[in-house]
């Protein structure tokens, strides 16, 4: 049941646990106790919504940050990708194989903010050695969701 | 012009969905449960094979029998999934759908008086190929109590010396009923006795809830009397890529690719080229998109033992086949109703076949948020008749 119910929540976090149970054909009981167990183990870290800010009237920009670093002894990247981390504006941090080290992702109000967060905070920790920022101008789809279309049944209404 | 017409044509009934089919598109709001194909799209990898083969200009026809590549693939498929060889040099034909291997299946093994047992409810094709190919159709009415399986007995009592073809339509359109391995295991041995054929359909093979589906080409001395059919429609979401084929013994193969050389040459080139694709890397789509029409299966099984409609538990396909005995309404009437109350169309059992009378045939090809949706209609409008009464 695991896999399932996790790919499930993973679309739709707010499914209620009765349907959950039903859907999955266990008791409602161990539908409890297995999230319970997936959030103690940390497996399930949170539960988020997903928005598509450009439908508002709210300004954001996104960016994807390309970060080539150098990596400290007995430490790896670990630190340094702890140093950024931390900063609340950056939404993620992946170590990346291949060109560069890391990949961080970062939201701010406007291309100024960003940049200024690059020039002033990112670029001038100690090991990174470079930064190449993407700005985002569209997103179609995200979290495995289609932001940009939706369903739509085409199908003919009745068929044998 | 006098007699313009084939009395054959002329005599066959119309499809009783046809005539549901009329009265739902006139209504524009209309909420349906009543397809017969999946809800999702063909995979990408799949569709994008497809139109890598039109960009690389194979645009021409293939071999009759179809890409022998393909029918590789369909054979080393049913290795993989039932243990049983067949030889894609003779054994294996590509078809415009299943349903092209159901008439042409029927038209290369019947002779005129023949008879053809059809057990219903079932799709609606099988009698009018049945009655076009010359031979005499005899329904077997399968029944709820054995959550509409065909049972020994039922075909015992069916079988004439004009016997000559069972058709085999498990898992099931319209009830969602299998057959389990003991179940195929006893009706294979009536099978052997009598000497008849088989035609199995087993276009929702890749559909099942209990066990792993099982095929009556793993009976013993049934590979060598059956006629195998199956196709990408359910499995691979890819009703309309028609694209379907058919196994089964050479000397009938033989007899069919003649009628389909004759009447098609062959199924279209394009889906030959994305169904490869599909047998090779779609294992995961399947599924994933099994696993979503279990839910929604498991979610109609309660909604029903909620709102107290009698329903068997299906194991098959994506219909489940409640009872609306209770009503005191034919299942066209109560179809009808329900779709001028509440705008949702169901389909009425009896589309399926006479037997089906008193059932509706429900699709859960549809997201979860549609079929909310139209189980609260029906909760409702069960409620108010029940109160009526």
């Amino acid at each position: 049941m695991r896999e399932e119910l996790l790919k499930i929540i993973e679309r739709n976090s707010r499914i209620d646990l009765k349907e959950l149970a039903v859907i999955l054909g266990v008791e409602e009981i161990d539908v409890v106790n297995e999230l319970q167990a997936l959030e103690d183990d940390g497996i399930i870290c949170g539960y988020h919504t997903m928005i598509d800010w450009e439908k508002t009237s709210i300004e954001k920009v996104s960016a994807l940050i390309e970060v080539r670093v150098t990596p400290q002894r007995g430490q790896g990247f670990d630190n340094i990708a702890e140093r950024i981390y931390k900063y609340p504006e950056v939404t993620s941090v992946y170590l990346i194989s291949g060109g560069y080290d890391l990949l961080v992702t970062l939201e701010g109000k406007s291309l100024k903010e960003i940049s200024g967060f690059v020039s002033d905070k990112l670029s001038t920790l100690e090991s990174v050695l470079s930064t190449a920022t993407h700005f985002i101008l569209k997103k179609y789809k995200d979290h495995g969701t289609i932001l940009t279309k939706k369903y739509e049944d085409t199908r003919e209404k009745v068929s044998p | 012009m006098k007699d313009m017409l084939s009395k054959q044509a002329v005599g066959l009934k119309p499809s009783g969905i046809r005539k549901f089919f009329d009265i739902v598109s006139e209504m524009d709001d209309a909420i349906s449960l009543g397809v017969g194909e999946p809800d999702f799209d063909t995979p990408w990898h799949i569709r994008d094979e497809g139109i890598y083969s039109l960009e690389k200009g194979r645009t021409f026809y293939t071999s009759n029998s179809g890409l022998m590549e393909l029918r590789q693939e369909i054979c080393n498929y049913i290795k993989r999934k039932q243990g049983v060889d067949y030889d894609p040099q003779h054994e294996v034909l590509i078809t415009v759908g299943g349903s092209e291997a159901i008439d042409i299946g029927l038209r290369a093994v019947v002779n005129p008086g023949d008879e053809v047992l059809i057990p219903q409810p079932s799709f609606v094709s099988y009698e009018p190929c049945a009655i076009m190919a010359g031979a005499v159709p005899v329904i077997i009415e399968l029944k709820a109590e054995n959550e509409f399986r065909l049972t020994a007995k039922e075909l015992e009592d069916a079988i004439t010396e004009k016997t000559k073809i069972l058709i085999l339509p498990f898992p099931n359109n319209p009830t969602g009923a299998i057959m389990e391995r003991k179940d195929l295991e006893e009706i294979a041995e009536v099978i052997r006795k009598h000497d008849i054929l088989v035609m199995s359909d087993e276009i929702y093979a890749e559909l099942t809830y209990k066990e792993k589906h099982v095929s009556i080409i793993e009976m013993e001395g049934m590979r060598e009397r059956t006629i195998l059919i199956n196709g990408f429609s359910k499995a691979y979401a890819m009703t309309g890529w028609r694209l379907g084929y058919a196994c089964g013994p050479r000397e009938i193969l033989e007899q069919m690719t003649k009628l389909h050389q004759f009447a098609i040459m062959c199924a279209p080139t394009t889906s030959q080229y994305a169904a490869v694709e599909a047998l090779r890397n779609g294992d995961d789509d399947v599924r994933e998109m099994c696993m979503a029409y279990n839910q929604r299966r498991r979610y109609l099984m309660n909604a029903f033992r909620e709102m107290k409609l009698s329903c068997f538990e299906p194991f098959g396909a994506f219909y489940v086949f409640p009872c609306i005995k209770e009503f005191g309404m034919t299942s066209e009437e109560f179809a009808e109703r329900f779709l001028a109350e509440e705008k949702v169309a169901v389909v009425p059992g009896t589309a399926f076949g006479d037997c089906g009378e008193g059932y509706l045939r429900i699709s859960y090809a549809y997201s979860m948020d549609n079929l909310k949706l139209a189980i609260g209609k029906l909760a409702e409008f069960v409620d108010r008749l029940r109160q009526q009464k």
